[in-house]
Formats: structure tokens, sequence, C-alpha cells
């Protein structure tokens, strides 16, 4: 198939020597923590001092990294070849710890501790909508700034939509900037007397109504919980603010994951446009696990054609399934070429690498490293 | 007439890994069950409009509607329902609220569904769970089940168990009042044999390890584990001695190279070798979903497997897989 505009190749060797925060994004299940971690093996090995912040890795992965511990700390990964005066640091980002790391950076200790004991902040800290996408920018930006590695490599939270990651931010400052939080924590803030001032008649039908379902004392509670959470939320704004202008700084690059199906490069495309939108920088897209046939010199259609005639006589079982297992695979690699041919026609400028699906799970470095020789566009070994 | 390993079950739940299957065979097995004159809801809680993607209609509103009929005369309803819907519902149901009366007004006027879905998923979820049992428990007026079964399309292995426990969180939250009693009621029906909540998975190894997780934490929680849908099974290709062969690195290349020479095709070394190395990315394929199998098989649960569709998946081949299920026993 010869398509009609050429695809600009991504050029990841240049990419990883360049960035400074490489952001690894794509629907769920695609190979996002994977591409995350093979940058970042190629870039530890090609000299640069790395870390890459994983989300949620495949359990063996995560055991081959030598990362058991959810800690929130960076960890040396072992087994690296560091000859070039690189290394590998690895962490698993722990989402609740992250979030009372920010409790008790931003809050005072008196009112951090009544905040970490309160059973709502217990309940519901990490499962606000977005705080994991938010907490993987919040940590990002800290180890950005630690100053200790040329380069942090960023997998992003298994979202439905790889969208959620740049919305997370926006939607935590709405939600925060929204009435029924001023509501809640008017009381608070104003004091016993100028409490009744706020509440008007739509309130009291509201905190009625509440009441009713959840009982008052769990609307204390709520009430107590977010009251006691804004003095971090005082700062949260700028924080949001902040951590979304390093996203768009020089030295950032996103990198697209998708899978070649139809679904994953429609939420790629969704998300290339949106970097668009925003002006952040996009590296280019990836597309994992293809599937391609060396042997160019017969057609799905002779192959099969091929094994009916073994088939017919009964002959060769082997010959005859391997040939059907050929046509299989072509037929396959050109529907997922007829996938990325329509991303490439609507985004013509975007940069494309191609990474081969493997034939076992991707679980150690050495199948890192394989992925990290296709993404560079190496011949297979 | 098959016989269904779950005669007991009103609620089926149906979970796994993100992307493994979970819509198509929540539908497929909506299908199953209806086979034969049943009247069974098809629902989703998630907010994806998935099932009106799949039987190719317009967006679900919260609304009950018929969107297939099943073999044999049964029919499927279908219910997108929101946190916002049950809520009023609920509002509805238990104060006499009308939606468009004034307290109803005002909640929405003060964004209390956006508050409530975003500070507490937990609290969207009670509203999700409420109205899910609702359907199961729903009488007609001559007391006989408005459904014979409700199917949820339900959240992701990851969710799945904080999703269906959430009653029991809250209650403990809430010590008396309407919670408590509703949460209380909620739970009764989640935990008892009217409950089966199935687990999709795909021969690999995340989805396997989340099959296995997602098991393990629903026992955990006195959740009813159903069965084990094992979707989008491949065929081996191979004859299981060359299958076996191959992975080991043994191929028998020179056979390979007569078949070729006999089906009148050129068995130059190149191609032989490319050919035979396809050949073993297929063994450790299969060998890599047998150990899934494995270990899905150490779990001793009841297991169904549905096989990969070449085409794109319609309402024809929800039959299909709808036939399947009932063939091996999950309806
Ligand atoms: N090129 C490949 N060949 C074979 N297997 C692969 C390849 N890339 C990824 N995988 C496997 O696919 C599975 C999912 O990959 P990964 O965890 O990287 O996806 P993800 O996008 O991070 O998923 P999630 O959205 O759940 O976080 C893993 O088991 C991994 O080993
Ligand atoms: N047996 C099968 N053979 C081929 N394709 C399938 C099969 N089962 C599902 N699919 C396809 O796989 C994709 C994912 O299926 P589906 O939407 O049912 O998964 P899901 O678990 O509900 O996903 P999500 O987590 O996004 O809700 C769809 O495109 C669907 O058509
Ligand atoms: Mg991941
Ligand atoms: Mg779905």
């Amino acid at each position: 198939m010869n398509a009609t505009v050429p695809v600009p190749v991504l050029d990841i060797d240049a990419t990883i020597d360049g960035a400074r925060i490489l952001v690894c994004c794509g629907s769920g299940g695609v190979g996002k923590t994977t591409t995350a971690a093979a940058l970042a093996l190629r870039a530890a090995e090609r000299g640069r001092r790395t870390v890459v912040l994983t989300i949620d890795p495949a359990r063996r992965l995560a055991q081959s990294m030598g990362l058991s511990e959810l800690d929130n700390t960076p960890r040396r990964v072992t087994g690296v070849d560091e000859s070039a005066g690189g290394f590998l640091d690895a962490m698993m980002l722990d989402m609740k710890r992250t979030f009372d790391e920010i409790v008790l950076t931003h809050a005072e200790p008196s009112k951090a501790e009544a905040i970490l004991a309160n059973p709502f902040y217990q309940a519901l800290s990490s499962s606000f909508a977005g705080t994991q996408e938010y907490m993987a920018m919040e940590k990002l930006g800290q180890l950005q700034a630690s100053g200790d590695y040329d380069l942090v490599v960023v997998d992003t939270p298994p979202t439905r939509s790889a969208l959620d990651f740049l919305d997370a931010p926006q939607r935590l400052t709405t939600f925060l900037d929204g009435r029924m939080i001023k509501v809640l924590m008017a009381p608070a803030k104003a004091g016993g007397k100028a409490y009744l001032k706020v509440v008007s008649a739509g309130f009291n039908v509201f905190t009625g109504v509440i009441a009713k379902i959840v009982g008052a004392s769990v609307l204390q509670d709520v009430s107590q919980f977010i009251a006691a959470l804004e003095t971090m939320f005082g700062g949260f704004r700028e924080r949001a603010q902040a951590t979304y202008d390093l996203l768009k700084a020089p030295g950032t690059s996103f990198i697209v994951v998708a899978a070649p199906e139809r679904d994953a490069l429609r939420e790629a495309a969704y998300f290339v446009e949106r970097l668009a939108e925003e002006r952040m920088p996009l590296a280019g897209l990836v597309v994992n696990r293809v599937h391609r046939s060396e042997v160019t010199s017969l057609t799905a259609e002779r192959s099969v054609a091929a094994a009916q005639t073994l088939e017919a006589t009964g002959s060769s079982p082997l010959a005859s399934a391997v040939l059907r297992l050929h046509a299989d695979r072509v037929w396959l690699a050109v529907r997922e070429q007829r996938m990325e041919a329509r991303f490439s026609t609507a985004h013509p400028g975007v940069p494309v690498v191609e990474v081969a699906a493997q034939p076992g799970d991707v679980h150690d470095l050495d199948g890192l490293r394989r992925v990290g020789a296709d993404l560079a566009g190496e011949a297979a070994a | 007439m098959w016989v269904s390993d779950f005669p007991g079950a009103r609620l089926h739940v149906v979970t796994g890994k993100g992307g493994t299957g979970k819509t198509t065979v929540a539908a497929a097995l909506a299908l199953a069950i209806a086979a034969g004159g049943k009247r069974v809801l098809l629902t989703e809680v998630e907010g994806r409009q998935g099932i009106a993607q799949l039987f190719d209609t317009a967006p679900l509103p919260y609304e009950e509607r018929k969107v297939a009929v099943a073999p044999g005369g049964g029919d499927v309803y279908a219910l997108a329902i929101d946190p916002e819907g049950a809520l009023l519902d609920y509002l509805h149901m238990f104060y006499r609220l009308s939606p468009s009366g004034i307290p109803a007004r005002t909640l929405r006027r003060m964004g209390a569904f956006e508050f409530a879905t975003t500070v507490a998923p937990g609290l969207s979820d009670v509203l999700l769970t409420g109205k899910v049992k609702e359907a199961v428990i729903r009488k007609q007026k001559d007391g006989t089940p408005a459904y014979d079964a409700v199917v949820v399309d339900g959240p992701p292995t990851g969710r799945i168990t904080r999703f269906l426990n959430i009653s029991h969180e809250m209650g403990g939250l809430a010590k008396v009042g309407p919670i408590k009693n509703q949460s209380d009621n909620v739970m009764a029906v989640l935990r008892s044999a009217q409950t089966a909540v199935h687990l999709v998975t795909l021969l690999e190894e995340m989805p396997v390890q989340e099959t296995l997780d997602g098991v393990a934490e629903l026992t955990a929680a006195q959740l009813p584990v159903g069965g084990v849908i094992v979707n989008a099974v491949r065929e081996p290709v191979l004859p299981a001695a060359d299958l076996a062969a191959a992975e080991a690195g043994r191929l028998d290349v020179a056979a390979l190279a007569a078949g070729l020479k006999e089906a009148g095709l050129e068995p130059d070394e190149a191609l032989v070798s490319a050919l035979a190395s396809e050949a073993v990315d297929h063994a450790q394929r299969v060998a890599l979903e047998e150990r899934g199998r494995d270990s899905l098989g150490a779990l001793q649960r009841p297991s169904y497997e549905l096989p990969l569709l070449t085409q794109a998946v319609d309402l024809g081949s929800l039959y299909r897989l709808a036939e399947l299920l009932r063939e091996q026993g999950l309806a």
C-alpha cells in the first residue's frame, strides 16, 4: 500500500536526547506504561539521568524494575547499562500518599492533622474526580524541580479518554470555585454569626433535603472536611496553574500512544487536536502493538490458495496451517495500516513510529529494550 | 432447553478490565436470558452510552426503552442510569419532590449534582446502586417482578467492589436515618444469591491478573462472584504437536519446506525461515494464553469462552454470542 502523503517519522532518539519532560498519554491499555518505561530506559542507556514516573504498571514489569513498594520515592533500577553516564530511577505513584504530602506541605500543622484524621478525607481524598491525573502532574513538577534529573518521563493514569489528563486541573479548579464549595465553606470561614447571613432560603431548602437524605451529622462532617481543606485549596489554584504551565514550557513534549485500532486512534486524534489548541508540544504518535509480516513475496490470497491445495489432499497439515497463519497476519497488517493511514491523512504533520506486537507481554528490561529499539526505528535484531 | 448455572440470579453484574468486552458481554447476556420470553433490563452506570452505540440507537434517555427482541420472543429493555436522574427519582419516590419543583430546581441551581459526583463519586455510586436495586425488586400491579432479570454493564474490575459495596461503606458513615435503611436494603440484595458478579477477561497478563485480584476483593466484601467469561478467544491454528515444537524452538522446518513445495510455492530459505518465525510467534502467544487459562482455572469458578469475532460487533454477532452463553450455561 502506498500512502499518498509521506508520513514523517518520529525520531525518538532526538526526542529523548532533547527533552526535559516527556508525557506519555493515550487511551486505556494501549501501552502508555510500557512506552514510558522503554523510553526512559533508552534515555538512561544513552547517558541521561532519567526518572520514570509510572502508574499502575503490570505486576511483573514493576517487579523487574525493582518497584516493589508504593512509596513515592524514586529508586534506582538495576541492570541498566550506565556506561554512558546516565542512570534510571523509577517510582510508582501512590495517590493517597501524594495527597497526604500536599496536605502536610501546604496546610498549617494543626489543620493538617485535622484533615488527615477526618473520615471524609480518608474516604474521599483519593477519589475526587481527576485527582489521579492532577497528582501525576504535581509529582512531575516536584521531580523536575529537584534538579536530580535531566529527563522526567511520565506515564499517565488509565483513563478511558486521554483528554482527562489535560482536563484534570481545570476540573478541580472549577469544582473548588463552585457554589456548593462556597456555601459549605462559608460557615467555617465567617464564624457562627456571619454564617446566618449567608444562609439563604435556597440553602435552607438544600441542607434540609440533604440532611434528610444523608443525616445531619454527615453533612456536618462534610462541611468540616471542606473547611479544613480550605488552606490547602488556597494555594491550589496557583499550583495547578504552575503545573499546567510546566507542560507548555520548552523542553516538555507529549508522546501520544495508540493501538492500531479505530477507537484508540480516534482518541489519539482528539488528543493531538487538543494539544495543538493548547499550544502544547507534540513529539509524535507511537502506534504500539502493530502486526507486520516480513514475508513480502507471499500475498494473503496466494497463501490461502496454497493452503487450500494442501488441505484438499490432507497432506502437510503443518505447512497449510502456517500458510493460513500468514494470511491472517497479512490481513491484520493491512487492516491496521488502513487505520493508521486514516489518522495520518487527517493529521498529516504528526510524526509516527510503530512498535511491533511482541509475542509475549513486555515484562523485563530486555523486553523494554526491544520496544525501545522499535521506537528508535532500529531494525529488529 | 439449556440449564443455567445461576438459576436464582436476578441481578447479573458484568465487570472486567477496561476494554475486555464488558458492554458486549452484558448485552449478549441480556439477550441470552431474555430468550424464550423473559423481560430483561440492561443497564449501564458510567454515562458512556455504550449500550446505545452497541444497539445502534440514539443515546438513551433516563427511561427504560425496548432495544431488542430475543429469539423466541423475550424483550430486552435498556436504561442508562445517571446519578442526577437517580437522585431525582429518589427524591420523588421517598419525599414526593417533583423533579420540576422548587427544591429540586434549587438543588440543580446550586450545582448539587456536580458537587455530589465530584467530591464523592461514592455518593453517586449510592444513587446508582440504589436505582439498580429498585429495578430488581420492582413489582408489577399483579405482584410479579417487573423484570425477570437485570443485567448491569458495570464499572471496571478496579472499581467494581467499591461500587457495589458503597452502600455498606456509606451505611457505616451514616449511623441512622434513611440512608442507613436504604443502604441496608441495597446490601441485602447485592449480597444475596439473587446477585451474580461476572468477570470478563482476555487471555492476557493484565486482564487475567485483574480478574484474580477482582475475585479476591469481591469475595472479601462478601459479594457473590458469578462466572468468568473469557472473551475474544482465538483458536490455535497449528496442530497441537507442531505448536509444542514451535514454542520450544524445534519447529520442523524441513517438513514446512516440503509442504510449501507441495503447495506449489518456491520454498527458498528466506521464505521458510520468515514463515517459521511467524509460526513461533503464534505458538508463544498460544502458550501465553494457556498460562492465563491455567491461572483462571485456579479460581474454580464456572468459566465461559467467547470467540474472537473477525467483523465489527453488531446485533447479529450479539445474538451469536448470546447463543454461545446459553449453550455454556451462563444464562
Ligand atoms: N509492543 C507490545 N507487545 C506486546 N505486549 C505489549 C506491548 N506493549 C504493551 N504490551 C502489553 O500490554 C499490556 C498493557 O500495556 P501497558 O500497561 O503499557 O498499557 P497502558 O496503556 O499503560 O494501560 P493502562 O491504561 O491500563 O494504564 C501489558 O501487559 C504489556 O506488557
Ligand atoms: N468477542 C469479540 N470479538 C471481537 N471484538 C470484540 C469482542 N468482544 C468485544 N469486542 C470489541 O472490543 C471492543 C471493546 O468491547 P466493549 O466495548 O464491549 O468493552 P468494554 O469492556 O465495555 O470497554 P470499556 O471498558 O471501554 O467500557 C469493542 O470494539 C467491541 O466491539
Ligand atoms: Mg498504565
Ligand atoms: Mg463498556
